[in-house]
């Protein structure tokens, strides 16, 4: 089913109008309410001294208990369709009441559901996701409403979480400007600020003037072979094999360590030009990485 | 208990800070209720089993604890005519809900507050509360 077809089935839903429930098990009243009040710590004595029922009580009556089926609702056809599409994850978002009327001990609520939107797919904080939104109004038994609730979820597809990657570099005082620009997707070199040369990997002192006080330029991004191995054995955590590992000589005047990606380890050689290319290997580490520049 | 009155109640009005310990009873007896018996608002091992860090608040009693606020605050005779809220981060056993609230509407007959419930998480529930008081 694409996304057209479950907002087909959604419209479906829709059209349906409003599906009654059954009439509330127990009519409303005091030993609930007492219960209620107790566990919620309200000390309002309005309800108990006059036998109304806490208007935010109202969805309370019409619970379906512990091992009792569930009413139809044209809610449900559309939760399953979700699902079926892999948006398992559901997390509620909006939730509004309005209140007609306080209701009296001895009334009998009926719940009345319907269907009223379904929006997506959208990029969300939880994945990708649809929010579905339907609305139920409880009658007493002349059929008016005494209280209405809209009620909205987020239907999302969970985000695969990726196996942590096992070789994580070392980010230390002198190296954290690097990770910062890795992340950001830019190369950073190390560049002395006293004499003006470059560095890498970078270090406290500069080797040339041997100040400490350093900053950094942004690479173009191009690079060339200047040296590589392929290695096959002995195996290495995370990686397959075979892989190469490359000395990449930039135009701005250092060499880089790093992997050749996207590419035959055989057509791999000496001047070869590179691009460099920022591969997530888990959830949280970027790697910059090597691959043939296209010409 | 007493009721506000009219003039006791102004734009810019600010509730005094309601302050719930969410102890596991609190989590479980309210979950009971309000006749939800979802495990994820009583069994512990059961929520933990679907990725939650521990039993939390089920939104049935968010919207009690929204409700009793208002009313702690306003006194009993308030009547609520409408509770809108936005639900954020869970409120799980063991954290602290803490509830902030200021007037910031008035129509010819209603007030609106509004309400924000925070957890150490972040906000748990963000909205207004519609309310009027009777005539005096």
């Amino acid at each position: 089913m694409t996304s057209d077809e479950l907002l087909e089935l959604a419209d479906k839903q829709i059209a349906m109008g409003e599906l009654r429930g059954s009439p509330s098990d127990d009519p409303v009243n005091a030993p609930m309410i007492r219960h209620w009040l107790d566990a919620m710590g309200n000390r309002n004595p309005l309800f108990l001294d006059k036998g109304l029922a806490p208007p935010s009580m109202a969805q309370v009556w019409t619970m379906s208990g512990v091992k009792r089926g569930k009413d139809p609702s044209p809610v449900d056809d559309l939760l399953k369709a979700l699902d079926a599409h892999g948006y398992t994850g559901v997390v509620a978002t909006n939730c509004e009441h309005t209140y007609h009327r306080y209701v009296r001990v001895g009334e009998r609520l009926t719940p009345g559901t319907r269907f009223t939107s379904l929006a997506g797919p959208k990029k969300t904080a939880m994945g990708e996701g649809y929010f579905a939104t339907w609305n139920v109004t409880w009658y007493d038994e002349d059929s008016e409403p005494v209280a209405e609730m809209m009620f909205r979820v987020l239907k999302f597809r969970p985000r695969v979480r990726r196996e942590p990657y096992p070789l994580k570099p070392a980010v230390n005082r002198d190296t954290a400007f690097f990770w910062e620009g890795v992340r950001q997707g830019e190369l950073r070199i190390q560049r002395c600020s006293s004499c003006g040369s470059l560095r890498h990997p970078p270090g406290p002192v500069c080797p040339s003037c041997h100040s400490t006080e350093q900053g950094y330029v942004v690479a173009c991004g191009e690079g060339t072979v200047y040296s590589y191995v392929v290695h096959h054995h002995p195996p290495v955590p995370g990686k397959e094999t075979p892989f190469v590992v490359a000395v990449v000589e930039l135009p701005e005047g250092v060499r880089i360590v790093g992997n050749i990606v996207d590419c035959p380890v055989e057509a791999v050689g000496i001047g070869m030009s590179l691009r460099v290319t920022y591969r997530p290997m888990d959830d949280e580490l970027i790697l910059p990485m090597w691959a043939p520049r296209e010409t | 208990m007493r009721t506000l009155t009219d003039d006791e109640v102004a734009i810019g009005s600010v509730l005094p800070e309601l302050s719930i310990e969410l102890t596991p009873t609190v989590v479980v007896s309210t979950a009971l209720a309000t006749m939800d018996f979802t495990p994820v608002h009583h069994d512990v091992e059961g929520a933990r089993a679907q990725g939650s860090k521990d039993i939390f608040l089920n939104i049935l009693t968010t919207m009690g604890l929204v409700e009793r606020y208002v009313t702690d605050w306003a006194g009993p005779e308030a009547v609520i005519r409408r509770i809108n809220v936005k639900l954020g981060v869970p409120a799980y056993a063991g954290d602290r809900l803490s509830f902030n609230g200021t007037i910031v509407s008035r129509s010819e007959t209603d007030y609106t507050v509004e309400v924000r419930g925070k957890v150490s998480l972040g906000d748990h529930a963000t909205g207004t509360v519609t309310f009027s008081l009777p005539e005096s």
